[in-house]
């Protein structure tokens, strides 16, 4: 009983949502109101008020600059883990649904085991291995993400490969590498970009639950995850060190989230 | 059905040679060499030829790998490189907190959304399943550790229902259940938003199928069309997604124990992470691969039970 | 009379302007008659067929005039007064029975499925019955085939099933929304042979609906020949057939071959 009239709410409020936090975390990228690592000794565990909207820490930093630094961080790094796990997914999973064979059923059995695990768990082993930091964490769960992303393109892949417009384009001399990029890749975008909603949610999570447990990027560059981790211990004393970059994570995950479920019911992608 | 359960049993195995393999290949190729940890930079290097004969490591990796995996089978996951004790001594108490809290939230996710997605289909587009959909798409917004600090802050602060101190089973039960309760609710929460969504999504799926306009035709109430036609089938994918989800809390466990201070496998974990301490950390992760690999094992032997379709392919 | 159809009218009103599926359908039924309805696909002739069912009760959906059914007027009926006719006194089979059977359920639990709701049996009574009707239906094997899942039938056996549990209370009234149109022509022909068999031992009355008018002419005495919502012509068959006095009938009948041709390996087991 689908109505073409029916309003996609999860589209709008979605876009709505997502719109504003990008432009909360582009703001922060230029201009915040205070040096996010100033202390200023006066101003010790503020209360939020006009002069310090988020309230500050136990060093005097105001959280609202903070917090805005720590999005920025965030978001820089999803976007990474992203382009790493979908960019590789992407060929992957292109040249494996589009050629088949015995390289494919390997890479996806491969595929299948590492998609079965959670990707915190495994970042954390990696980041065992490496180390904490920024670039590391990019690289591990870039890494960790291509598996899904493989499959997903694969999937589409398979649909389209033995269609007529892509048969009748091979027939006349078009190179495999143009009908994989220029006649297939562009149907494959509605699922695409719903799995890149769902992909840089995942970032999110993963990034914000490993700085939280301490093994994720390092003081220098403090992510919002890296905040919560900090203002664990003054939990009960100064709350708002917690409740605003957490509020942030939320509303970003939410955003996105309802903007890819709109994305879903606007394009008939099966979820 | 028991040639595909030889089959899939032969899978199995398999798939945790392989884990088993990759962990211990990807521990043994760490730069860094373990003998630094436990000796400090300042050993000689006849103390560091003598302890790596000790622990084995001037044999090739192969053989390594044989004595490891034949020790591990029987319980005996090694020696801790930081406490110098065994780690399947280490671990052993830590597990089991860890397996307590990853059950109560697997109870409290079937509990909590199986009769909010049953009652969300059933009145599709009414109050309730409104709210429903706008709190499941909130709640699902939410990473289980900010979930446990909500919790926590609600819970013990404000309302003062718990301390947040943990109490261990020593304890007794009853305490130690209502302790665990809370950071339970904190990995349930997110994954039942979603296992509700998937229900209902499902439920009503199948409410379209032509079978259930069969159903009636034969003079079935909705009710018993829900309960006798629509429920067993709804629930395939979602027993699935609920199998697969042990994973993810697992994974979740880890996390909130911090977030509640629990002394689970999450707390070892880091710290032997944080130490270096990778007989330590191979353990866990082979441990932990081992009981998402028989998970996914137990979700597909029920899925072939539930949808007779599978079988006798 | 058994059933006698005044002015049934079904009304959507939820796309916009409201849409009127079926104007006006009236017929009357004799008890043990076999009637056919033809016309093509959206003519309203399977929505007359749910209406009377009471297969479209939605709050978006109006259904007027009044169908009376051994001297009840089914429409106005709540759901449950309802719920006491459906299976028990009416009876109907769909035109999918790929899909109109329940996949994760055993055929003798769905074939029997009548008898729990509407009567207190023992299991072995309800087994017993079931495997009864199952045999009447032309089902070869009832014991084997009340053990097995849909999937594991042909889509003919799987229409014997739909048809054996509408049987199963031995119902006034079958109404088969087009039975055959998913099978094969062969199968086509036996399961309408089946039919027969169960009108005449039985006495069962049939509401059959095609879009076929040779295959109503080869099972029905009489016919109504709908379009877009209306009746537009009806009679004894062979009057219909032989002498049509619309256009819309003889293009029915004319482009009755050609369609036979296209049909055909829709059975794929």
């Amino acid at each position: 009983m689908k109505n073409g009239k029916q309003k996609n709410w999860y589209l709008t409020i979605g876009i709505i949502l997502t719109a504003c936090m990008l432009i909360f975390i582009a703001v922060g990228f230029f201009w915040t109101p205070y040096v996010p690592s100033a202390m200023s000794s006066g101003d010790r565990n503020g209360r939020p008020s006009l002069r310090h909207l988020f309230g500050c820490d136990s060093f005097g930093r105001d959280i609202f600059s903070r917090t805005l630094e720590g999005a920025g961080s965030t978001l820089t790094i999803a976007l990474a883990v992203l382009a790493v796990g979908a960019v590789c997914g992407l060929i992957i999973g292109a040249l494996c649904g589009y050629y088949g064979g015995a390289a494919d059923a390997l890479i996806m059995r491969l595929c299948d085991a590492i998609a079965a695990f959670p990707s915190v768990l495994l970042a954390m082993v990696v980041l065992a291995v490496t180390g904490p930091g920024k670039y590391n964490v990019i690289g591990a769960l870039g890494v960790l993400f291509i598996p899904s992303f493989a499959r997903l393109v694969r999937g589409e892949f398979l649909k389209y490969r033995d269609r007529d417009f892509v048969q009748s384009a091979r027939l006349t001399g078009v190179s495999d590498l143009r009908v994989i990029f220029v006649h297939i890749l562009p149907n494959t975008w509605p699922v695409l970009l719903s799995g890149l909603t769902i992909g840089f949610n995942n970032a999110v999570l993963a990034e914000a639950s490993m700085s939280y447990l301490g093994i994720g990027v390092s003081a220098q560059e403090p992510s919002l995850g890296y905040m919560l981790k900090d203002a664990q211990g003054y939990f009960f004393t100064l709350p708002w060190c917690t409740a605003f970059p957490a509020a942030v994570v939320i509303l970003l995950i939410l955003g996105v989230g309802l903007l890819g479920e709109g994305i879903r019911e606007r394009m008939g992608v099966a979820s | 059905m028991g040639k595909t359960l030889l089959k899939r049993a032969g899978l199995l195995i398999g798939t945790l040679l392989l884990v088993s393999m990759l962990a211990f290949v990807a521990f043994s190729v760490i730069p860094g060499d373990p003998t630094d940890s436990i000796l400090g930079i300042e050993a000689t290097e006849e103390q560091r030829l003598a302890l790596r004969a000790q622990l084995g490591l001037d044999q090739p990796i192969y053989q390594r790998y044989w004595s490891w995996l034949t020790a591990f089978v029987t319980g005996d996951f090694g020696q801790s490189y930081k406490y110098n004790m065994p780690v399947s001594g280490l671990v052993a108490a830590q597990a089991k907190v860890t397996l307590v809290l990853a059950a109560v939230s697997f109870v409290l996710i079937v509990v909590i959304s199986l009769p909010l997605g049953l009652i969300s289909a059933r009145h599709q587009g009414g109050i309730v399943d409104r709210v429903v959909t706008v709190l499941t798409q909130v709640t699902m917004s939410v990473p289980n550790f900010i979930m446990g600090l909500g919790l926590m802050f609600l819970f013990a602060l404000v309302l003062k229902w718990f301390e947040p101190k943990y109490i261990p089973l020593e304890d007794g039960l009853g305490a130690h259940l209502r302790f665990m309760v809370f950071p339970a609710l904190a990995i349930a929460l997110p994954k039942s938003a979603m296992t509700v969504k998937l229900l209902r999504g499902s439920i009503l799926g199948e409410m379209g199928q032509d079978y259930i306009r069969t159903a009636y035709s034969k003079g079935n109430s909705q009710g018993s069309a829900l309960w006798r036609h629509v429920l067993r089938n709804a629930m395939i994918p979602v027993v699935t997604f609920l199998a697969m989800a042990i994973g993810d809390i697992m994974a979740g466990s880890i996390v909130v124990e911090q977030v509640f201070t629990i002394p689970g496998l999450g707390r070892i974990l880091i710290s032997s992470i944080g130490n270096r301490d990778y007989p330590v950390v191979q353990a866990i992760v082979v441990l932990l691969a081992g009981v998402v690999v028989l998970c996914n094992f137990l979700a597909d032997l029920l899925y072939r039970v539930m949808d007779p379709r599978i079988d006798g392919r | 009379m058994m059933l006698d159809i005044r002015d049934l009218s079904v009304v959507f009103t939820d796309r916009g302007a409201p849409f009127t599926a079926v104007d006006r359908f009236s017929l009357q039924m004799e008890e043990g008659e076999i009637v056919g309805i033809v016309g093509e696909s959206g003519s309203g002739k399977s929505m007359t067929a749910h209406a009377l069912m009471g297969l479209i009760r939605r709050s978006a959906v109006t259904v007027s005039g009044s169908a009376v059914f051994e001297g009840t007027d089914l429409l106005p009926l709540s759901r449950a007064e309802l719920r006491q006719y459906q299976g028990r006194d009416l009876s109907i089979i769909f035109q999918e029975p790929m899909t109109s059977l329940n996949p994760t359920m055993r055929i003798g639990k769905q074939v029997e499925e009548s008898l729990r709701i509407h009567e207190k049996l023992s299991r072995a009574e309800r087994k017993a019955r079931a495997l009864d009707a199952m045999a009447l239906a032309g089902l070869p094997d009832p014991e084997e085939v009340y053990r097995q899942y849909p999937h594991q039938l042909s889509g003919g056996m799987r229409q014997r099933v739909m048809i054996a549990s509408a049987l199963v209370l031995r119902p006034r009234l079958l109404i088969a929304d087009e039975p055959t149109t998913a099978l094969d022509v062969t199968i086509q022909a036996q399961i309408l042979e089946t039919l027969k068999d169960i009108n005449r031992k039985e006495g069962t009355a049939i509401l059959f609906i095609s879009h076929d008018l040779g295959v109503v002419k080869a099972l029905c005495s009489r016919v109504v020949v709908m379009k877009q919502g209306e009746i537009v012509e009806s009679g004894p068959v062979d009057d219909v057939f032989y002498h049509p006095r619309e256009d819309y009938t003889k293009l029915l009948i004319a482009s009755r071959p050609k369609r036979e041709k296209l049909r055909g390996g829709g059975d794929n087991e």
